[in-house]
């Protein structure tokens, strides 16, 4: 019995092996490189302004879990998750929102019109912010505790997701 | 109620191939006569069957019945009839359901051509055909089912993605579909030889046009899959690496080596072990490639609508089939005759290292392919296999083999006179060398792979036309008549690898000079490239069956000369809302000159975004391969291929 | 014809994510456009399947040339800009996998599959036996050889 004609058929028992588990993976989440690590230095404008907006400063300068969300007036998932900050500033998070790539009054009217669920908002007009971050679209949230990013989220952000993901993070850092 | 019987058509197909993959196993194995007997009948009548099933889902298309949800999901009534059609297998369960189809037409085929074999190999094989052809029939009734109705029906479908309204793309899965399914014959015969526990002379004749008529098909399958890539997504580019273009390339890959490997079954009775081992392979990568797009495991911009729970039918499907004939194989390749003996330099030994080269290409393709997938199962790192990791590794092996493919032609059977070959072939590749340098030079030196391309496209096709001159004695007395007596599959080979060189300077060309100009224009402003003048003249708005277009009009010329005007175009679909571009392409002996329109800059609609390209050679490569399928056409012509005709050959 | 063209603009700007633009600033000097150009095709597009930077037509793709040419300018080597690009987006963004510990096995595995290649060859071969008549041909039977096969007309 020669071993070696049994190759193919280990190889491709392996190879099988390896899709089984690749079924149960989602190829389209990216971790970010930038969990536990510092937040990048930065200083953005208020919207549709010179004076300054916030800045890194601001955000390690917090004792509590705070958010950073990025949004824009043309996002249509945007919409979507809107009602949800809302409800999260009421239960008292802070979060400070990032305008990316929008035009002032846009953003102006997002904000008029649907409500203003951030503790600060600035713009980041060109995007460069957003790519220091590592972000890739909008909306994106990022978990910051001591100036530290804690947890990044892509996409709009559900109640249910915030409860599985979200809060074990903000429990385990308030301990 | 055509769609219901559609459906019922199908279930019946589906029973036909149970019945079609079980009795007559049983009976070649203990000698049933009457259970052997059902094969052929269940072929033609899966054949009928699932025929019957295709076109009513057609039908289903064609009047637009949008109470199926298939209809709804990928068709709308103002597209036009041609996409209508072709969106029938534009879709997955539709795709699948194509699948099945062409399985069954390759198994009636088989059943018919093959009346004279050996009872029992023939009642395998097609148990095997069946098999397969289960596996595809229970996928579509249990998951994918391309018949279901939707309730409440839509009064409008939701369109096809507007890329994929186009002649060239229409056609392009029935073609691939045709070369990966036409594997599944030879995969057949494999395993029915397998169990048969012995290869024989019907074997090695039956292997090689059926490879061949797949390989065709394959071939022109994948480059029409290019070229549409080409002049349709905007920049010119033909080949990505993308896992689905992977997915058809690994099939391809191997095809071409069981086809050589083919060749050396049928004369020299050797090589067997590896060439049921290819066939084996060669269909494992068409139902891998089948499972990976569909499944989920791999982003690409060619997957269907992914699900993993289709995925873990897939899989154990493919564990079943193809573990089982790799198994198989382990078990019982021993069994065979050993073949006739070579020297290490013959002409089965230049085949065997083109077998390996070519195999060990479609591994480390499927390898690059799934590396993202492998590493992200054992530590969750994402890590992407993109382009250049390809085309450094693939193109490594190419090397040896292009070196090889100019040499082997030239090497006779069994053992050759290395010092005779060398001392006629040194002045071929010292000429392709002189010349590959020459042009280096000339092109300012800038690109030394571009050269070695060159240089090896240059090699491969005057080593063949040097042996075939050699050959016909050219330039003797009767040349012609030599000429016209050469068997056609000779003439295949050496036109086949003709076009290969071809098609490798083509690429060469097209991926090492091409250059880009990008700016703003306005009306009668002028743009230069590569020797080419071009003016925007105009533009206007055009009005097309489902699409609205902005259409430009640029003069072009060349060294003075006018040439005919190109036209650009930048389209919005509206079912669904997608924007596309059309380029215009001016495609000549030289290279394409290749023309972009973009976006207006402002609101007096006078300046707009251009890009425009030239791309040296490019027509050069879908010639070659053009060639390539002519080749196998020609070969496939060959009288000796007829089938049922079992005349011994001369040089046996 | 203006009204209809506005339309077809309106309608176009309202995919401009998706629209054909230029970049508008590209580096003067020449080598170091070729440099950015090498490197933009080694960088994935990130909102795109499976294109580089280069080829999509996306705004992040836009933005994320415009950076490779500032760092290209500013002095990076191109080591340098692929680890800014890295270090925010991960080893995801190169298209070209690292040669690393881990993917050494991905980059070997050609050399890697050819030897078992080989060696699977001659361990089949050396079941074989020897070549029966290995003694050359002499003259007399060459002759004959090439008669017969002139017969027979070819290979």
């Amino acid at each position: 019995m020669k071993l070696y004609k049994f190759l193919p058929f280990v190889i491709f028992s392996v190879i099988s092996l390896a899709l089984y588990i690749g079924l149960k993976l989602n190829p389209s989440i990216i971790p970010s490189p930038l969990i536990n690590e510092p937040i990048p230095e930065f200083s953005l404008p208020v919207v549709g302004g010179e004076e300054a907006g916030f800045n890194s400063d601001d955000l390690k300068a917090e004792d509590e879990v705070i958010l950073v969300n990025f949004f824009a007036s043309w996002c249509g998932p945007c919409y979507i998750e809107h009602p949800f900050l809302m409800k999260l500033k009421e239960r008292g998070y802070k979060i400070y929102g990032v305008s990316y790539k929008d035009k002032a009054r846009a953003t102006n009217k997002f904000l008029s019109n649907l409500g203003n669920p951030y503790y600060k908002v600035a713009a980041d007009e060109d995007g460069r912010m957003a790519i220091n971050w590592g972000g890739y679209g909008v909306p994106e949230t990022y978990v910051i505790k001591n100036g530290f990013i804690q947890y990044k989220h892509v996409g709009p952000i559900h109640e249910m997701e915030f409860e599985d993901k979200v809060m074990p993070i903000i429990e385990s850092i308030d301990q | 109620m055509i769609v219901e019987l559609g459906h019922y058509a199908l279930i019946l197909a589906c029973l036909l191939s149970f019945i079609q993959a079980t009795f007559p196993l049983y009976g070649a194995q203990y000698n049933q006569g009457r259970l052997m007997a059902l094969s052929s009948p269940a072929a033609y009548g899966q054949l009928f069957f699932v025929t019957i099933s295709f076109a009513s889902l057609m039908y289903a298309f064609v009047v637009s019945d949008f109470s199926v949800a298939n209809v709804a999901r990928n068709s709308h009534t103002l597209k036009p009839m041609l996409y209508k059609v072709s969106a029938v297998w534009g879709n997955h369960e539709g795709s699948i359901l194509f699948w099945a189809l062409i399985l069954a037409l390759y198994g009636a085929l088989v059943a018919f051509f093959g009346r004279k074999l050996p009872k029992t190999l023939h009642v395998r094989v097609l148990a095997i055909q069946a098999l397969v052809g289960l596996g595809f029939y229970l996928f579509l009734l249990l998951t994918s089912n391309p018949f279901e109705r939707i309730f409440p029906f839509p009064m409008e479908g939701n369109g096809l993605n507007p890329l994929l309204q186009d002649p060239g793309l229409a056609f392009h899965p029935p073609l691939l579909y045709m070369g990966y399914v036409g594997l599944s014959v030879t995969f057949s015969f494999a395993v029915g030889a397998l169990l048969e526990g012995r290869v024989d002379a019907a074997w090695a004749r039956w292997v090689r046009p059926w490879t061949l008529l797949a390989w065709c098909f394959l071939t022109a399958g994948i480059t029409l899959g290019s070229w549409w890539a080409y002049y349709e997504l905007g920049w010119g580019g033909w080949w990505f690496w993308d896992p689905v273009e992977n997915a058809s390339f690994m099939p391809w890959l191997v095809a071409t080596a069981l086809l050589h490997s083919a060749i050396v079954v049928e004369k020299r009775d050797t090589l067997k072990s590896w060439t049921i081992l290819l066939a084996i392979i060669a269909f494992s990568f068409s139902l891998l490639g089948t499972f990976i797009v569909r499944s989920g495991v791999l982003t690409s911009v060619h997957a269907f609508a992914t699900d993993p729970e289709r995925g873990v039918f897939i899989l154990i499907f493919l564990f079943i089939v193809i573990g089982g004939s790799l198994l198989l194989f382990a078990l019982r390749a021993d069994k065979m005759t050993p073949g006739g003996l070579f020297a290490p330099i013959s002409r089965e030994s230049m085949l065997v290292i083109n077998n390996l080269l070519l195999t060990v290409a479609a591994m480390v393709v499927m390898f690059g392919t799934l590396y993202p997938l492998l590493r992200d199962a054992l530590t969750g790192d994402k890590i992407t296999v993109g382009p250049p990791f390809f085309n450094i590794a693939f193109g490594l092996l190419m090397i040896p083999l292009l070196l090889v493919m100019g040499m082997g032609p030239s090497v006779s059977w069994k053992r050759a006179d290395l010092r005779g070959i060398s001392s006629r072939l040194s002045f071929v590749f010292a000429a392709s060398v002189v010349m590959a340098l020459a042009l280096f030079y000339v092109t300012s030196g800038d690109n030394f792979m571009a050269a070695v391309w060159l240089g090896l496209g240059l090699w491969v096709l005057l080593s063949t036309l040097f042996e075939w001159a050699d050959r016909v004695k050219l330039f003797k007395s009767g040349a012609l008549k030599r000429v016209l007596r050469q068997p056609r599959a000779s003439v295949g080979m050496t036109l086949g690898h003709i076009g290969f060189a071809i098609a490798v300077i083509g690429m060469a060309g097209t991926s090492f000079w091409s250059s880009e100009y990008q700016g703003i224009m306005g009306y009668g402003d002028k743009a230069t490239i590569a020797g080419y003048e071009l003016t925007l003249r105009n533009t206007d708005g055009i009005i097309g069956p489902n699409y609205t277009a902005i259409r430009a009009i640029f003069d072009v010329s060349k060294d003075g000369v006018e040439l005919s005007p190109l036209m650009p175009e930048a389209r919005v679909y509206q079912t669904p809302p997608m924007p596309t571009t059309e380029a215009a392409i001016l495609s000549r002996f030289t290279g394409d000159l290749f023309v972009v329109i973009g976006e207006t800059n402002s609101a007096e609609y006078d300046q707009w975004a251009v890009r425009l390209y030239y791309k040296p050679l490019q027509i050069w490569l879908w010639f070659g391969v053009a060639i390539m399928v002519l080749s196998g056409l020609i070969s496939l012509s060959d009288r000796r291929f007829r089938m049922g005709t079992l005349k011994s050959r001369k040089n046996k | 014809m203006k009204y209809a063209l506005s339309l077809l603009f309106w309608m176009m700007m309202s995919f401009s994510l998706m629209a054909v633009g230029v970049d508008e600033v590209r580096l003067l000097d020449l080598a170091q456009e070729a440099r950015a150009q090498g490197l933009m095709k080694e960088l994935r597009c990130l909102v795109c399947q499976n294109q580089s930077i280069v080829d999509s037509d996306a705004a992040l793709a836009k933005d994320l040339r415009i950076i490779v040419r500032e760092r290209i300018t500013a002095g990076d080597n191109d080591e340098q800009v692929l680890s800014y690009m890295t270090s925010r987006y991960g080893d995801w963004v190169l298209l070209k996998p690292p040669f690393d510990g881990a993917t050494i096995i991905l980059w070997m595995s050609p050399l890697f599959l050819l030897l078992i290649g080989f060696f699977v060859i001659f361990k089949n071969q050396g079941n074989r036996q020897e070549t029966p008549n290995s003694a050359p041909l002499s003259a007399d039977e060459k002759k004959r050889l090439k008669n017969l096969l002139k017969d027979k007309g070819g290979k």
